[in-house]
C-alpha cells in the first residue's frame, strides 16, 4: 500500500479527490459505526454508572452459569464463550469474503458470505437460548419477609445477596398460597401448577425442601433493563447484519458486483460485520466478565 | 458510479496475495480471548483481595482494548487505511476517555454520599462484592 509522499500530502484537502483517500460510501459507513460505537459507550457507561453507584452488585459468574443441556451443573462463562468464538469465527468468515472480493472471486465471496450468516445465525439461536432461560428460570427470592419464586426479568432481579439460617423457615411460615405453588414447582416439574394450586399449604410446605432451597434477597432492578437493553440492542444490530449480508450474498450470486468490477458493498458490510463482533468484546468484558 | 469511485482514490490498495494475516489475528485474537476467560476463572474461583481482583480487571480491560485493535486495525484494514482517515475516526473516539471517567466517578460519589448520609441504607445493602468504602474523604 502506497503511502502518500512528502508532496503529495500538500493537496489532499485541495478537492476533486477524497482526503481519506476512500469511496465515499466506505467513509460514510465509518462514520455511521462511529456514532454507533457512542450509542453503544452511552449504554455501557451508563450501566457503569449504575453499577458504581449500588453497593452490591451480582456476580456475573453466578448469573451467567448455565449451558443449554447441562441442566443446572454450575459452569460459569461456558456459554458466553461459546458465543463469543461464534462470533470471532464468523468476523473471520466476513474478511475472507472482503479477501476473495478483492480478488474478483465471486465464488469465493458466495461461500464466505454464506458461512458469516451461519455464524450470525447461530449467535442469535445462543442469545435466543439465553434470554428464555434467565426469564423462565425459577430462582427462590425473599422479599418483604416472604418468599417468592421469579426470573431474571426487566422488573426483578433473583440475584442479591445470599440468604441463610433460619430466616427461610421463618419466611416460608409466612409465605401465602401462591408464593408455596411456586417454591414447590421449582422441585416437582412433573406437577402443573393447577394440581400443586389444589393442595393445602399444609401440603405444599412438606414437598418444599427447604435445606436444598438456595435463597437469595431481591437484586439491583436496574440490572435486568441494562443487560435485555444493551444484549437487546446488540442483537438486533446482529439481527440486521445478518440481513444485509443476505442481501450481499445474493447480490453477489446474482453477479451484480461481478459486472459493477468491484465487491466495495462487500467490504462495506464487513465494516458493519466486524463492527458488530467489536461490540460484543466490549458488552462480553462489561456484563461477563468485570 | 465507477467513474466516481475512480477519481476519488489517489491509491489504491494492492490486494494481499494470501490469507495468512488473517489467520495470524484470528489467533491472536482467540488467544487474547482465552487469557481473558483464564483470568475469568482464576477470579471466580479464588478468593482474592479487593484490589487484586481490580488489578486483574484492569487487565482484562487492556485484553480487550488490544483485541478492539486487531479488529479494527487487521480486519476493518484501518490499519491499511492513510493517516487522514485514521485520525478522523480515532481523535472523536478521544472523547471516550473523559465520558467513562467522568460518568463511573459520578455513579462512585452518589454510592459514597448515599452511604455517608444514610447509614440506614449503607447497612441493609452491604454485601463483601463491592468496595464500600468511602472514597471522597477529602470532600467531607
Amino acid at each position: 500500500m502506497a503511502q502518500p509522499v512528502a508532496v503529495e500530502r500538500q493537496k489532499w484537502w485541495g478537492g476533486g479527490r477524497s482526503p481519506f483517500n476512500v469511496e465515499y460510501g466506505k467513509l460514510m459507513m465509518w462514520y455511521f459505526l462511529m456514532s454507533d460505537a457512542f450509542t453503544f459507550g452511552a449504554f455501557l457507561i451508563s450501566y457503569g454508572t449504575i453499577r458504581f453507584s449500588q453497593n452490591f452488585w451480582p456476580d456475573p459468574n453466578v448469573v451467567f452459569n448455565a449451558f443449554p443441556g447441562a441442566g443446572h451443573a454450575n459452569l460459569p462463562l461456558a456459554f458466553v464463550s461459546l458465543m463469543t468464538f461464534i462470533l470471532i469465527i464468523s468476523s473471520v468468515t466476513m474478511v475472507l469474503a472482503v479477501h476473495a472480493g478483492h480478488h474478483g472471486d465471486k465464488k469465493g465471496v458466495v461461500k464466505w458470505m454464506a458461512w458469516t450468516i451461519v455464524g450470525g445465525l447461530a449467535f442469535l439461536s445462543c442469545q435466543a437460548w439465553e434470554w428464555t432461560h434467565m426469564i423462565t428460570a425459577e430462582h427462590a427470592v425473599l422479599t418483604n419477609g416472604q418468599l417468592d419464586v421469579i426470573g431474571q426479568t426487566v422488573r426483578v432481579n433473583p440475584w442479591g445477596v445470599d440468604v441463610h439460617g433460619p430466616a427461610i423457615a421463618e419466611a416460608l411460615a409466612k409465605t401465602p398460597h401462591e408464593g408455596l405453588v411456586k417454591l414447590a414447582h421449582i422441585d416437582h416439574h412433573e406437577m402443573s401448577f393447577a394440581q400443586l394450586g389444589a393442595m393445602s399449604d399444609a401440603q405444599l410446605r412438606g414437598m418444599i425442601n427447604i435445606n436444598d432451597l438456595h435463597v437469595r434477597e431481591a437484586g439491583p432492578v436496574a440490572f435486568g433493563g441494562f443487560f435485555y437493553g444493551i444484549t437487546g440492542f446488540h442483537g438486533f444490530h446482529v439481527f440486521s447484519g445478518v440481513i444485509i449480508n443476505i442481501i450481499m450474498l445474493i447480490m453477489a450470486q446474482q453477479g451484480v458486483f461481478e459486472r459493477r468490477g468491484h465487491y466495495l458493498m462487500i467490504e462495506k458490510a464487513g465494516l458493519y460485520w466486524h463492527f458488530v463482533d467489536l461490540v460484543w468484546v466490549f458488552v462480553f468484558l462489561c456484563f461477563y466478565l468485570i | 458510479m465507477e467513474q466516481h469511485t475512480a477519481s476519488e482514490i489517489t491509491y489504491h490498495h494492492e490486494p494481499s496475495g494470501d490469507t495468512r494475516r488473517i489467520w495470524r489475528t484470528t489467533i491472536i485474537l482467540s488467544v487474547l480471548t482465552l487469557i481473558e476467560l483464564g483470568l475469568g476463572f482464576l477470579m471466580y474461583f479464588t478468593e482474592f483481595p479487593h484490589w487484586i481482583d481490580l488489578f486483574l480487571k484492569g487487565i482484562i480491560v487492556i485484553l480487550t482494548l488490544a483485541k478492539a485493535f486487531y479488529i479494527v486495525s487487521i480486519f476493518m484494514h484501518l490499519g491499511d487505511e492513510i493517516r487522514n482517515l485514521i485520525m478522523t475516526i480515532f481523535v472523536p473516539l478521544m472523547l471516550f476517555i473523559w465520558f467513562i471517567a467522568a460518568f463511573l466517578w459520578d455513579g462512585n460519589s452518589y454510592r459514597t454520599l448515599k452511604n455517608r448520609y444514610d447509614p440506614y441504607y449503607k447497612e441493609t445493602t452491604s454485601e463483601k462484592k463491592t468496595n464500600t468504602a468511602d472514597t471522597t474523604t477529602h470532600l467531607k
